[in-house]
């Protein structure tokens, strides 16, 4: 038995289907995966994310330790409730996470993944110890996601009057904190929508309420067809602690101005620049495969300049054919795939194939 | 809760067969399968005018998940195979006894058939796995 979050009733009462995810009880689906990733793209889908980690840091030195941890600056958070995309590295400038940190009125929120839980908080303690920092994790919060479409529209129907005009009024990447709900504009789809950060025990009567809107829940299958068509990458497939950032396509997740933050791995990766610079480090690109087959992840990749391997890969909803990410060589021009025995020549893409539910590669 | 109709025989690798009077054999994968699989997105099948041998790879399914092998629960020869599932491979799993056929085989050993599962049978070796 996996630990459960506060809408496993909900789950089993909308007939998801539920799988063993990093030891939490979650939906994979609720009958049709290519129907719910639809629904996003068209309409409007809810995911229970709670099994993320939600991590608050404050104190005095919150700020110098967070552009100490983290390879993004949170510097360019000029705002409270600004968010920004980050990953923090090891000394080798291995990836240990990718999150997303906010700025709040009174320190940073963290959203780091849940597979990773353990070794975060173990992580961010140990390189604290410098610094007078308070880390605090809120597992007596839910995340739901909101995301399509018409998921801003349906979400103000169903929220409190008094939160509806801030939420109207944010903008991509920018959150705001309400009584004890946080709402931002963030996902994981290549949709708009938002994330909600509030009580456990508030989140059963508001997953009731978008429902009888018309939200459809979504389960973490639709999700990963999703965030694969929207090129974003999910940890411990397309990049990990042996992984640089360069070779992940996260280079939008490292600040290297102003030159004298001495961020975490930034030593090791400027070593990683100059071998990229010189073609001998891999880069994470999209691939897609126009005629039958499904490419997947593990699957090993023949290029003009050496082998890779596909880190990610599924058929699209969307367009109706396989994509994948893959990590090749730097100077691969042309590639094929070995499918089930079979090189089979597919095209190599920017790892971004669709945003608000349409094709956005040539 | 899977579906195993009663005048169907199963596979112990998830296969159905329907045999016909005529020594004609329907073969489509069982409701288990398809909801273990989750959403087909390409079906592969065979050539007709092929001949099989039982437990021979014959077809190929691929979902969102996974990509899987089908094995020929007969011997025989291919008599046709069900084209719709190449623009409409959900059809297998909205409707894995009916629509969601894969091919017709002409047997050439009906003593195989005692070799597969009945219903019952079928419903214990899902309810192990």
């Amino acid at each position: 038995m996996g630990q459960h979050t506060s809408l496993y009733q909900k789950h089993l009462d909308a007939g998801a289907k539920m799988v063993d995810f990093a030891g939490w009880n979650m939906p994979i689906n609720y009958g049709s995966q290519i129907e719910e990733h639809q629904q996003v793209r068209t309409n409007a889908g809810v995911f229970d994310v709670s099994h993320m980690t939600v991590v608050d840091i404050f104190g005095p030195d919150a700020n110098v330790f967070l552009r100490f941890l983290l390879s993004n600056d949170i510097a360019k958070l000029d705002k409270v409730g600004r968010a920004l995309y980050s990953a923090m590295l090891n000394e080798n400038g291995g990836v240990v996470d990718d999150l997303i940190v906010y700025r709040m009125e009174n320190g940073f929120r963290i959203v780091v993944n849940c597979g990773t839980r353990e070794k975060d908080l173990n992580w961010m303690a140990v390189q604290s110890k410098a610094f007078t920092v308070t880390i605090e994790e809120k597992p007596q919060l839910a995340i739901l996601a909101i995301h399509g479409p018409a998921s801003l529209e349906k979400v103000c129907q169903v929220l409190d009057q008094n939160r509806i005009a801030p939420v109207q009024a944010l903008r991509n990447f920018r959150g705001v904190l309400l009584g004890d709900w946080f709402i931002a504009r963030t996902g994981y789809t290549g949709e708009k929508g938002v994330e909600i950060i509030f009580p456990n025990k508030e989140a059963p009567a508001f997953w009731d309420k978008l429902l009888a809107a018309g939200v459809k829940p979504i389960g973490l299958g639709a999700r990963d067809t999703l965030r694969l068509e929207a090129g974003m990458n999910l940890y411990g497939h397309d990049m990990d602690e042996n992984t640089s950032p360069l070779a992940a396509n996260m280079e939008q997740a490292i600040s290297w101005e102003p030159q004298d933050r001495d961020f975490l791995g930034r030593q090791a990766l400027l070593e990683h620049k100059k071998n990229q610079d010189a073609g001998n480090l891999s880069k994470l690109v999209g691939l897609v495969l126009e005629e039958r087959g499904v490419l997947r992840e593990g699957q090993r990749v023949v290029s003009n300049a050496g082998e890779g391997v596909i880190t990610s890969g599924s058929f699209s909803p969307t367009l109706k054919h396989s994509i994948a990410l893959a990590r090749i060589p730097v100077n691969s021009q042309s590639c094929e795939v070995d499918l089930r025995g079979t090189l089979t020549p597919v095209r190599i893409v920017r790892p971004n194939f669709v945003r608000f539910g349409k094709k956005v590669f040539e | 809760m899977s579906n195993f109709p009663d005048n169907l025989k199963y596979a112990s690798t998830h296969e159905w067969i329907l045999v016909n009077e005529d020594g004609i054999a329907t073969v489509g994968i069982s409701d288990h399968a398809q909801e273990a699989l989750g959403d087909i997105v390409f079906v592969e099948l065979p050539e007709s005018g092929t001949s099989v041998n039982a437990k021979d790879e014959v077809a190929v399914v691929e979902s969102v998940k996974a990509a899987s092998d089908i094995y020929s629960p007969v011997s025989g020869e291919i008599i046709s195979a069900n084209n719709n599932l190449t623009d409409a491979p959900e059809t297998v799993n909205s409707v894995p006894y009916d629509g969601g056929w894969f091919y017709k085989i002409r047997l050439t050993n009906e003593l195989e058939l005692d070799e597969l599962m009945d219903a019952e049978a079928y419903a214990e070796h899902v309810e192990e796995e």
